[in-house]
This record gives C-alpha cells, sequence and structure tokens, in this order.
C-alpha cells in the first residue's frame, strides 16, 4: 500500500505548525498590552484565509471580497441587536447568511474571464455599500451600526477594554475555522478544486463536476469571510459602512499575496506582516504606509511572486 | 448492436465555417481503431464533439446506444468515454499520486467528500497502487509532475484515463515527442490495455497507426472519407492521394 | 429632462476621454491597468497648480496636462509597465494597484488631501437658453472637443498605418515582429498617448468632479465598467458605454439619491458582464 502511506503522510501535521498554534493560543494568557492588534491579526487572518480558499484553490480572482466580510459584519451587528446577544450563535448565524449570500452570487463567477470575475466581484462589494449607505434605519448609514450589546463569551467571560477576551474568541475561531479548512484543502474535494485552478477542462476531462466544485468553495468561502466580519462587529461592537469598501478588499487580497496563496498559512503570515508594518509605518504619517505599500506591490510583481514564496514554503506543509 | 459509440449526421461549424461536415462513425466493443487525417482536417474539433467540450450544430452521439449529445464532459467521463490529451495538460505542480487518486476518486463518486483525507478510503489507494504499476509509475509517485521525464509524463497521461475506467478511451497522439528511448514503453502501455476498452486512436504517425490499428477511418475537410481494414487503406487512391506531400515516412 | 440628457452626455464625453486609454491598453493589448486614473489625476493637479501659481490661462493647461500625462506615461511603459505585458491578471492587478497607492500617497503628502477646484475664465461660465434648454457652455465645451477626439482618435486607429500596425501588434505581437512592425515602440506611443488622453481628461474634469488623491482609486470602477461593457473590440463601443454611463449617471442622482443611483449602474454593470463576458457592443463571436 505505498499510495496510502503516501497520501497520509501529504496530509500530516508538521512540527513548525503544531509550534506556531500552540504560540498563538498561549498568546491569550500574555501580559495585557498587544491584544488588540493581536485580534485584528486574527481577524485579517481568517479573512484572507478565505479568500485563499476562493483564489489560492479554485483561482477564482476577487477584487470584492469585502462584501461577504461586511455582510458578515452587518449579519452579526443586527442579530446581536434584534435577535440574540449571545456571541457564538450569532457568529453561526452570520457564517450561514454569508454561506447563501455566496451561493446565490456564485452563479454569476461560474463563467467568464479573470478579467469579467474582476468586475463583477468589484461590482457586488460596491451594490452592497449602496445598499447599506441606502437603509440607514437597518445600517445606520454613514454614522455605523451602534447599539450593539455583546453577551459574555460563552455565558462567562466578558468582553474587556483591553482586548484579551476578544482575541481569544477570534484566534480559537480562527483555529477551528483553519483546521477545517485544512482538511478540507487535504480531502478528494480540495485536490479537485487543485486541479480546477490548474485546468478546468482538464478536470473536467476527469470526471469533476467543475461548476459545482466552485459554487461549493465559494459559498464556504463566503462563509468564512461573513466569520471574519462578525468577529469584527462582535469584538468592536461597532460596524461602519467601510467593511464594504473597496480598500478593504484590496487589502485582504495584498494580504494573501504578501504571505502567498494556496497554502492556507499565507493568509496568518501575511495578515501578521501587513498589521505590523501597518502600525510601524503609520506612526508617522498615515501617507508613508500607503507609499511602502505600494512600492512593495510593485516590486513583488516586477520580480515575481513565486520566487519569494519559495523560500518560506518549504518550511511549511 | 454492438458499437459502444457511435455519431449519427454529425455537424459542427463555427460561423460559416465547416469544421465538422455529417459524420457518422461508429465504434465497435473492443475496438483497436485509429483517426488519421492530414492537419486541419478536424480531428480536433470531432474529439471536441465526442467529448462534449463544443456543443455539435446538429447531429448525434451515442455511447453504448444512449443518446449522450446533451451531457457535459464530465458526466461523460462518468459513462466511460475518456480522452487522454496531446499536448502536455497535466498539473504540473499535483503529484502523480494525487493525480491518480483524484481521477479514481471521482469515478468512486468521492470528489465531493470534503470530510475526510484524501486516501482514506482503502479500496480508492490500492487501485491507485494498481494503476501506478500497471504503467510503470510506481517509483515517481511522489514527485512535482513537470519534473517527470517526458515519457513518464505521457505514461502518466494515459494512465490518468486509464484510472477513470474507461469503456471507450480515445488516445490523441500518445508518443508524440516523446524520445526515441522512451517510446517503447508507451507503445506497450497501449498494447497492454485491456482488451474490454475500446480504442480510438487520433494519430499522425503512421507507424504507430499501422502497428496498432486493426481499423482506420479517414477524416478530410471535416468529413470521413473512407473507412477500411489497414491493407485497405494503404492502398485507397484518395487516401494517398491526399497524403501525398505529406510526412515522408507516411 | 432635456438639460439632464444634455448634462450626461457632456459627462459620458468626459469619461470617454478619460477610458479611452484604457480602452487600447486593456481592450486591445489585454492589460489591466487600474492604474490609469492616476495618469488623469496628474493631468488634473498639473492644471489646478499651472492656474493657481504661474497663472497659466485654462486653454493652456489642456496641452500641457496632455503632454505632462503622456510623457509620465512613456517613462513608466519605458521602465515597468513594458515588464508585465505577459503577466497574469492577477500580477497585473497587483502591480497596478501599487502604483495607484504610491500616486495617492505621493500625492497626499505633497498636495494635500483636500479637492481642488480651479475657476474657469469667464467665456465658459454660465449658461445659455438653447431652444427652451439650459445649456452649460462649459459642458458644450466639453462636448465639443472630446466629441472631435473621439473622433479623431476612431481615424487614427482606423485608416492610419499607426492604427493598422496596432491593430497588428496587438492581434499577434510574434507576426507582427516578423514583419518588421517595432511592437515595443508602438505599444509605448500608444501607451503614452492613452496616458496623455487620461490627463487631458483629468484637466477638463477637474472643474466637473474636482480632483482629490483619491481620484484614481473614486474613478477606477467607472473607467473599467466603460471598457469592459463597451467591449474590446475598438473604440466606439467603449464610447457608446460612456455615454449610457454618464447619462445614466447624471439621471440617476437626480431621479433616485445618489446611493440609489449607484446601485442602479453597478447592478446593469453585474447583469451585462454575466450575460455578455465580451461586452454590450462587442461583435458576436
Amino acid at each position: 500500500m505505498k499510495a496510502a502511506d503516501s497520501l497520509a503522510r501529504r496530509a500530516r501535521w508538521r512540527w513548525p505548525e503544531i509550534v506556531f498554534w500552540l504560540l498563538a493560543l498561549a498568546a491569550i494568557a500574555a501580559p495585557a498590552g498587544k491584544h488588540l492588534i493581536l485580534n485584528e491579526i486574527a481577524i485579517l487572518a481568517l479573512f484572507a484565509l478565505s479568500l485563499d480558499l476562493i483564489l489560492g484553490y479554485a483561482g477564482i480572482i476577487s477584487l470584492g471580497h469585502a462584501a461577504f466580510f461586511g455582510f458578515g459584519a452587518y449579519a452579526a451587528g443586527l442579530i446581536c441587536k434584534y435577535a440574540t446577544a449571545d456571541p457564538v450563535l450569532g457568529l453561526l448565524l452570520a457564517m450561514l447568511l454569508s454561506a447563501m449570500l455566496g451561493l446565490l452570487t456564485s452563479l454569476l463567477v461560474l463563467r467568464g474571464s479573470d478579467l469579467t470575475r474582476l468586475m463583477v466581484t468589484l461590482g457586488m462589494a460596491l451594490v452592497l455599500h449602496e445598499i447599506a449607505n441606502a437603509l440607514p434605519q437597518w445600517t445606520g448609514g454613514a454614522d455605523g451600526l451602534q447599539g450593539m450589546a455583546v453577551g459574555p463569551l460563552l455565558g462567562r467571560f466578558d468582553f474587556d477594554l483591553f482586548g484579551r477576551t476578544a482575541y481569544g474568541y477570534s484566534i480559537v475561531t480562527l483555529f477551528v475555522l483553519f483546521v477545517l479548512a485544512r482538511r478540507i484543502v487535504k480531502s478528494p474535494f480540495g485536490v479537485s478544486l487543485m486541479a480546477i485552478r490548474r485546468n478546468s477542462l482538464r478536470a473536467s476531462a476527469l470526471g469533476v463536476p467543475v461548476n459545482r466544485r466552485l459554487i461549493a468553495v465559494y459559498a464556504l468561502g463566503a462563509a468564512y469571510a461573513g466569520a471574519a466580519g462578525a468577529l469584527l462587529a462582535q469584538t468592536t461592537a461597532y460596524v461602519s459602512l467601510d467593511v464594504l469598501e473597496f480598500n478593504r478588499s484590496a487589502d485582504v487580497l495584498l494580504t494573501l499575496i504578501i504571505g502567498g496563496t494556496g497554502w492556507l498559512y499565507g493568509g496568518i503570515v501575511g495578515a501578521f506582516v501587513f498589521k505590523v508594518l501597518q502600525d510601524l509605518l503609520s506612526s508617522g504619517a498615515p501617507q508613508f504606509w500607503l507609499f511602502w505599500l505600494g512600492l512593495f506591490l510593485v516590486v513583488l510583481a516586477l520580480v515575481g511572486r513565486d520566487r519569494l514564496h519559495g523560500l518560506v514554503r518549504r518550511a511549511m506543509p | 448492436m454492438s458499437a459502444v459509440l457511435e455519431t449519427r449526421a454529425l455537424a459542427k461549424s463555427f460561423g460559416g465555417l465547416l469544421a465538422t461536415r455529417d459524420v457518422t462513425f461508429s465504434l465497435e466493443k473492443g475496438a483497436r481503431q485509429a483517426l488519421i487525417g492530414p492537419n486541419g482536417a478536424g480531428k480536433t474539433t470531432f474529439v471536441n464533439l465526442l467529448t462534449g467540450v463544443l456543443p455539435p450544430s446538429s447531429g448525434q452521439v451515442f455511447l453504448a446506444g444512449e443518446d449522450i449529445t446533451s451531457l457535459r464532459p464530465e458526466a461523460r467521463v462518468r459513462r466511460g468515454l475518456v480522452r487522454t490529451f496531446q499536448i502536455n495538460q497535466l498539473f504540473a505542480d499535483l503529484t502523480p499520486i494525487e493525480t491518480l487518486a483524484l481521477a479514481v476518486g471521482e469515478r468512486l463518486g468521492q470528489g465531493k467528500e470534503w470530510w475526510r483525507r484524501l486516501g482514506a478510503a482503502e479500496p480508492m489507494a490500492r487501485e491507485v497502487d494498481e494503476v501506478a504499476a500497471r504503467f510503470g509509475l510506481g517509483d515517481v509517485l511522489d514527485m512535482r509532475t513537470d519534473t517527470l521525464p517526458y515519457g513518464k509524463q505521457r505514461l502518466l497521461e494515459i494512465a490518468v484515463a486509464f484510472a477513470c475506467a474507461p469503456q471507450v478511451l480515445l488516445l490523441d497522439e500518445p508518443a508524440a515527442g516523446v524520445p526515441e528511448a522512451e517510446r517503447r514503453d508507451i507503445l506497450d502501455a497501449i498494447a497492454a490495455l485491456p482488451a474490454d476498452v475500446s480504442v480510438l486512436l487520433i494519430e499522425h504517425d503512421m507507424d504507430l497507426v499501422f502497428s496498432f490499428a486493426k481499423r482506420i477511418s479517414v477524416l478530410v475537410d471535416g468529413g470521413l472519407l473512407v473507412e477500411g481494414e489497414p491493407s485497405a487503406i494503404a492502398a485507397d487512391p484518395r487516401v494517398r492521394a491526399v497524403y501525398l506531400g505529406e510526412s515522408g515516412h507516411g | 429632462m432635456a438639460t439632464i440628457l444634455f448634462d450626461g452626455v457632456a459627462y459620458g464625453m468626459l469619461l470617454f476621454v478619460l477610458a479611452c486609454g484604457l480602452a487600447v491598453t486593456l481592450g486591445l493589448m489585454n492589460f489591466v491597468n487600474l492604474a490609469h486614473g492616476a495618469f488623469a489625476m496628474a493631468g488634473g493637479y498639473t492644471t489646478v497648480l499651472l492656474m493657481d501659481r504661474l497663472n497659466v490661462p485654462f486653454l493652456a493647461c489642456l496641452p500641457a496636462a496632455f503632454v505632462l500625462s503622456a510623457v509620465l506615461g512613456l517613462l513608466l511603459e519605458r521602465t515597468l509597465y513594458r515588464h508585465m505585458y505577459g503577466r497574469s491578471h492577477l500580477d497585473q492587478v497587483l502591480f497596478s494597484i501599487g502604483l495607484v497607492f504610491m500616486a495617492v500617497a505621493a500625492t497626499d503628502y505633497f498636495l494635500g488631501s483636500s479637492q481642488r477646484n480651479i475657476h474657469l475664465p469667464p467665456w465658459l461660465q454660465g449658461r445659455v437658453e438653447v431652444l427652451g434648454v439650459a445649456i452649460g457652455l462649459y459642458r458644450a465645451f466639453i462636448i465639443v472637443l472630446c466629441g472631435v477626439l473621439a473622433l479623431g482618435l476612431q481615424l487614427a486607429l482606423m485608416r492610419t498605418r499607426f492604427g493598422s500596425r496596432l491593430r497588428a501588434a496587438v492581434d499577434d505581437a510574434r507576426v507582427a515582429r516578423g514583419l518588421g512592425i517595432p511592437v515595443g515602440t508602438i505599444f509605448a506611443v500608444t501607451f503614452a498617448v492613452g496616458s496623455g488622453l487620461a490627463g487631458l481628461g483629468g484637466a477638463l474634469g477637474t472643474e466637473l468632479l474636482g480632483i482629490d488623491p483619491y481620484f484614481p482609486l473614486k474613478f477606477m470602477i467607472y473607467f473599467l465598467i466603460v471598457v469592459t461593457v463597451g467591449g474590446t473590440s475598438g473604440i466606439a463601443g467603449p464610447f457608446l458605454a460612456s455615454l449610457l454611463l454618464g447619462i445614466a449617471d447624471v439621471a440617476g442622482k437626480y431621479y433616485l439619491s445618489s446611493a440609489l443611483g449607484g446601485f442602479v449602474i453597478y447592478v446593469v454593470m453585474i447583469v451585462v458582464l454575466v450575460l455578455r463576458p465580451q461586452g454590450l457592443f462587442a461583435r458576436a463571436r
């Protein structure tokens, strides 16, 4: 049974991964002070992970991934205000709703070239932005959605000012969803996605139902993005229109690109680098950050992404 | 009726151009048949019509007596109509084992299983081993596909199609571009295909065609010019006229 | 009603001049250049600065805006863009977003983030009444100027030697090179002219649209709509799409709220792209 062994080896956890997650989870207990930014990193990482499922594994370019992030954020906000204050229940409901939105809109990105997909996803996010803006009685419009009273986590842990509970909540959510995503990409379903991304015609010649797989992974990515949005809404008790803005879609794309696509850890590495650099560079003038980010992208695109990432990737699966 | 694959009055036009005209064709069960024709004769279009990549302008395709004209490519594959590709269209950065596991898994209906690890199902892993052994790929299973010698890549191409459990196998120039030293392996692998798999070989290389095929169909200008035994085809003056000036060893 | 139509046409014409460079780079050369608006911004700021600081008359600013943006385009094409032609769309997106970010940040840093406007010369201000329709003089000026430009471009593309060489180069760069056509030079010149036109559009649009460092991002989607909805087989499609978009935008904002107007435009764009991925006015294949 050579094949069985070899396939089992392919999915095994390596020690750098285990060390990483132990550290990330241990950081919940670290001395107060950095939890707020760690929370932001965890949320961005989850958002980038959701894009990796769509772009890195299924090859669908999106310039409007904030649509699902923002939808999840508003969903979680409204659920908290009008349905239940329990964060975990709210998170699950927001994910479910985002998945349904993903399911519906997946039909729009099935066909077409990269360019069409890029425009359609961009348009989707803009449409949602306009809707949120036009319904201030629900979303608070430009003032943002206020008055969320998020209940204690699991009925026991109140969200504190220093963000310890928030980080714990986000990192555990990220971990659980990561393990699930890891299982999914190592499954037969996951391999069929990898095949579709590389050559969808060839994949269908092996009997892979390409469209159904794309719909499924798009809905999954939408659910993950919705979860990230919901985490942001719940841990900050506030949702503003910028959850749907183009900059957020661009940022998450850049985050993923910095970390590398198609290996799940790309989003996490990218989120860490992105947030830490943003923190350092925008302490001077905010324009500095944008400028260096732009320069980095230009250089990265000119030099080629693969060359840079080949180095990092060898250590992880 | 022993025809396993049949077309009736199959036609395809692009704009005003007729790429396939009125092709009525059949492949017997267990056949070793070749489809030949000069460049631009419409072989690629014909294969795309058979596999469902292109919809025909008119006419029908039957597999084992069932009309499959309106089925999508992947549905045809699941019914056992499988092709190989001429130029390399393998998944470059996947390993042969991943590619084979994908093909076997899809056939066993495991492709939508997201909850368990690829290879966790034992019958599938066993079958991957069998296919790999049959095509001499056992020692390269864990290498990236694009790092394999070209001959091995062509073998993988056929192995992947074989893993889909074909009733009908369309081999599109299986040995094109393979160095002489590795060519033998491919011819052997083709010759060793089980007798119940019906094979249609689409090929330029006349040596290969005449050593393999029991029956030959000649496609010219999108239409079937003539069909028959190799000796009859070789003697046919119309075929000679078409191929005159084509490759020297034809 | 007629005034809205008129304003819409003027806006659409302006959009066309802003976006027609992209119609060539994206539509014909298949290069996703999200930074196209940065060249328009360069033209807009050229005009603002020349008028404010050096008291250059408005009409003289227009050619200056064209030339400066064209030179900028030429420099960037020769140094950076040409390395990105054959790359994946994702790489092109990253590259050009990076350029936009740098342009936005640098403009913000050196020129401030507030919106800038210009004072038009008196003879372009005000409205006249023609057949009961109030017509803005400046908008009439834009329509005439942009109309002439559009016509000239169409003729240049279809009738001149340069046009046929460009079309050959776009069709198959390798074959064109084999025929002795200097593909690199042609692309560079085309890119420069496209950037120059965007700069001219930016200069003309400063009065109507206002200009600030985020201009390239705010109007990016509009330029992309013009090109993708218009179709990629020439500039007639993008021209019609510009007019439609301009009229729809002005009318939408007037009859609906500004948020709903945007909503309608984006929904229409999505529907068009899903039903006709080749664009509304592309020849059926």
